[in-house]
């Protein structure tokens, strides 16, 4: 169930996700590690253009990432075809990417 | 035979697509016995409604293949000894495929895919213009001559879970096929296999899990002939786009 669009879709995905993944772990270390409390975090992140790019390019990518994953998931188990499938895709990454970007926007807008 | 005591306990799937059940046979055992005598002692000695294929009996036409204890298997081939389990043995019709009846596949969706993944000649020139030389050593050749003793057994295509699951993915067998006419220097147009194997039904389902190169009797290897498609597919993504 994945055409030539979507199979680049989900590895050029990958590909953006991977630093990312590493970067977000490594300030989850860091951010344990130095005890940083909820404010300091905050105190950060609001207003930085950097982080909004870090985590909305990340948000993005997990969004569509995952809507094309999980629909071949749904298509294999279930047998959903066609235009059921066509919306569960774009249902899922649309849900994931508000989801995401409200997350992104709570941390990083003032 | 006679002075043989020992038996099989042989399970043989009797049905059509509508339903069907196990039937249980009791074969006598013999030395060097594949799957195939086993089956066609039933039909000859038990049952002669049995219904099963074959035709040469030594590995080239790839008509008998079945499902044994739940794998398949050409059954030609296949020793009794290898695959028993206990004195026993299920013998089914191929996973992936609609039953005719017993133990006969309906082989249909796989010659269509074979078809639908352009593993049909089509020559680059006319008979009327010299035959094309091809070297045994060009790359190409060498690649495609990795496959060219696939006997159409439909092995793979049992073996592999994503046909399984997507019964529109035209499996195995079929994209090692387009990836043989793909290596092949005799081929011109390699845009046009590259388009008929990128499809939703194409190369880019594969799991990779490897059941079709695990279970291929011939030991081919179609799992990393999906694996070259995907790379010329994704590399002629950016190409075509620039």
């Amino acid at each position: 169930m994945l055409d030539l669009r979507l199979y680049m879709a989900q590895r050029l995905s990958a590909m953006v996700m991977a630093p990312l993944v590493l970067g977000h772990i490594a300030v989850m270390v860091y951010a344990i590690q130095g005890g940083l409390s909820t404010a300091e975090i905050l105190g950060r992140t609001q207003g930085s253009i950097p982080w909004l790019l870090f985590y909305g390019t990340f948000v993005l990518a997990v969004s569509v990432h995952a809507a094309i994953g999980l629909r071949v998931i749904v298509h294999e188990t279930t047998g959903l075809r066609g235009r059921g499938l066509r919306i569960f895709t774009w249902g899922t990454g649309i849900v994931l990417l508000m989801m995401g970007a409200r997350a992104v926007a709570a941390v990083t807008m003032l | 035979m006679s002075e043989n005591t020992k038996t099989l306990e042989v399970s043989v799937w009797r049905g059509t697509q509508e339903g069907g059940a196990f039937e249980t046979f009791s074969v006598p055992a013999q030395e060097s016995q594949t799957v195939l005598d086993v089956v066609s002692w039933i039909q000859q000695s038990a049952d002669p409604t049995l219904t099963y294929r074959y035709a040469c009996r030594v590995g080239m036409c790839g008509s008998c293949a079945m499902m044994v204890n739940g794998q398949p298997r050409w059954t030609c081939r296949t020793h009794v000894s290898r695959v028993l389990d206990g004195n026993r043995l299920e013998i089914a019709p191929l996973r992936n495929l609609p039953v005719i009846k017993d133990l006969a596949a309906d082989m249909d969706p796989f010659f269509d895919k074979w078809i639908k993944a352009g593993g049909v000649h089509r020559p680059s020139r006319t008979r009327h213009e010299p035959i094309q030389e091809v070297s045994p050593e060009e790359p190409g050749r060498v690649e495609a001559n990795k496959a060219i003793e696939c006997i159409n057994c439909s092995v793979c295509y049992a073996a592999c879970d994503t046909v399984a699951g997507n019964e529109d993915y035209l499996g195995p067998a079929a994209l090692q096929r387009a990836w043989t006419l793909y290596n092949d220097e005799k081929v011109q147009d390699r845009g046009a296999i590259l388009d008929a194997v990128s499809g939703s039904d194409g190369c880019l389902n594969c799991h990779t899990q490897g059941s079709c190169t695990r279970y291929c009797p011939n030991e081919l290897d179609p799992l990393s002939a999906i694996a070259g498609l995907k790379r010329a597919v994704a590399t002629s993504f950016f190409r075509r786009r620039a």
